[in-house]
């Protein structure tokens, strides 16, 4: 019986192996590391019969072809993005034979689309996740053509479904934070982060989304004061020395020297993790 | 103690010494909360994130926590087998006003604490470096540390878990295995353990 894999045949610009992380290490120096868009890559899995925590691909700006060893169910979620199986468009969720091969092309509306496949993603876990973490190298590395990803067994029945909505980064992104833990080193913080607006750089990646625009002075007191490191949380909006906020995602150090005026909750963060460089963000300081 | 707050989920205590933040982690931990997903001890805070709803547990175990007296779990000791070959010893020495075999004695001979870990994954940043050691960062940093050096820094020594850029000054190297992501147990080191090293060779 052949083994239930799947083979790169083209990884595109970056494809990784993602769960939901592994929290609960940062005492270590270990992000959290993960999907960025939690909740795609749990749909993806429970239309396919996964548990929501099993491990998918993550695809960033599409490019992915995977050639099926043995019969699975796939599905892509994210953003909106062309699925074709064996050169001929589908809808996902779909079912692959042995030897068909699935492609996923570029998204419109995010960056980031989601691939799970029946039975999961079953690279050997390291620290109880098989997320692969590009800031410190713990996890898979970045797919390559030619890897062969072994699948686990199925565990569950496929859930069916007609219609998928995808994922869509509106014209601009409306991202709400809750001031501190060092929000008092700023001047004005609150009105100066509802006035600002920012635009998402090209530099920004897993580990964060850097923005380009108005630069968040200090107060006379804190000007030019050096903070020892202390612990971030993912969310954290931090701003260094030249004033221009990075709100940090899944793969980010787990301890910084620069303040943090504020920190995205939780359900903000995977349409930042999706938003293209360019893209307009305001903040909406919370109480 | 100064609490500060870090989103829904999070708290940032805010102490005044590396041993106010050891009696903080160790009180969080030692309270065991099934809500709490992060403790991370730094150079001045504890950062402590929980599940959604977790925090006013944490906050109640705060209200009782004593930062002048390190409770509950017990700590640990790591003993670090050293060479003391490394390419900054004598630049150690010399700022210190000793010769390179004192310089071995005092760092062997002192025990340390683990305050904090950050910079890369099993970074651990020791505290009890004897005084003539605390001194400053190289004036510029090697773009390659080879993984395994010891070095020292400001108020503390470390190991490098893993080849990385580094402006430590060095004076030995293990053959310890500080850090693998297969182990249980990944990192060597961890906040409260206490260390020692041991020359060898």
């Amino acid at each position: 019986m052949t083994r239930r894999s799947l083979t790169v045949l083209r990884a595109g610009p970056q494809a990784l192996v993602q769960d939901l992380g592994r929290p609960g290490h940062a005492h270590l120096g270990v992000p959290p590391s993960g999907a960025l868009d939690q909740p795609s890559l749990r749909l993806a899995n429970r239309l396919v019969g996964n548990p929501e925590g099993a491990a998918g691909l993550e695809v960033l700006l599409g490019g992915l072809v995977v050639r099926a060893s043995a019969p699975c169910t796939a599905a892509v979620t994210g953003p909106s993005a062309p699925v074709l199986v064996n050169g001929v468009h589908r809808d996902s969720p779909c079912h692959l034979r042995p030897g068909d091969e699935l492609a996923v092309g570029a998204p419109t509306g995010g960056l980031r689309c989601y691939l799970a496949v029946s039975g999961g993603i079953a690279v050997p876990p390291a620290l109880g996740s098989r997320a692969t973490d590009l800031l410190s190298g713990i996890g898979p590395a970045p797919l390559a053509p030619g890897d062969v990803l072994p699948l686990g067994p199925p565990t569950g029945i496929p859930v069916g479904a007609d219609v998928l909505p995808p994922v869509r980064v509106g014209a601009e992104l409306s991202v709400p934070v809750h001031l501190g833990p060092r929000d008092d080193w700023f001047a004005d913080p609150a009105a100066r982060l509802r006035a600002g607006r920012w635009v998402v750089s090209e530099r920004s990646n897993r580990v964060g989304v850097r923005l380009t625009g108005p630069a968040l002075d200090r107060t006379d007191r804190h000007r030019g004061r050096e903070l020892p490191s202390e612990g971030l949380v993912t969310g954290a909006v931090q701003v260094p020395a030249d004033g221009r906020p990075v709100v940090f995602l899944a793969d980010h150090p787990t301890t910084g020297g620069y303040p943090v005026v504020g920190v995205v909750p939780p359900a903000a963060l995977p349409l930042l993790g999706q938003a293209c460089p360019g893209t307009p963000v305001r903040f909406r300081p919370q109480g | 103690m100064r609490l500060r707050r870090c989103g829904t989920d999070a708290v940032l205590v805010e102490v005044d010494s590396l041993g106010e933040v050891e009696a903080v982690r160790a009180a969080v931990r030692a309270a065991a909360l099934p809500e709490v997903v992060e403790v991370v001890p730094a150079a001045r805070t504890v950062l402590v994130a929980t599940r959604p709803g977790g925090l006013p547990a944490v906050l109640e175990v705060l209200a009782t926590a004593d930062p002048a007296h390190r409770a509950g779990v017990p700590s640990r000791e790591v003993v670090l087998p050293v060479v003391y070959d490394g390419p900054d010893l004598e630049l150690v020495a010399r700022t210190a006003g000793l010769t390179a075999d004192e310089v071995v004695r005092l760092h062997s001979g002192a025990t340390y604490s683990v305050a904090f870990c950050g910079f890369a994954p099993g970074f651990a940043y020791l505290a009890g470096l004897p005084g003539p050691l605390r001194q400053p960062r190289l004036d510029s940093p090697r773009t390659s540390v080879p993984a395994g050096s010891v070095g020292v820094a400001g108020e503390y020594t470390a190991a490098y878990p893993r080849s990385t850029p580094g402006g430590w000054r060095l004076i030995g190297r293990t053959d310890a295995p500080l850090f693998d992501p297969t182990r249980d147990a990944p990192a060597l080191l961890a906040p409260g353990d206490r260390v020692r090293f041991e020359a060898v060779g």
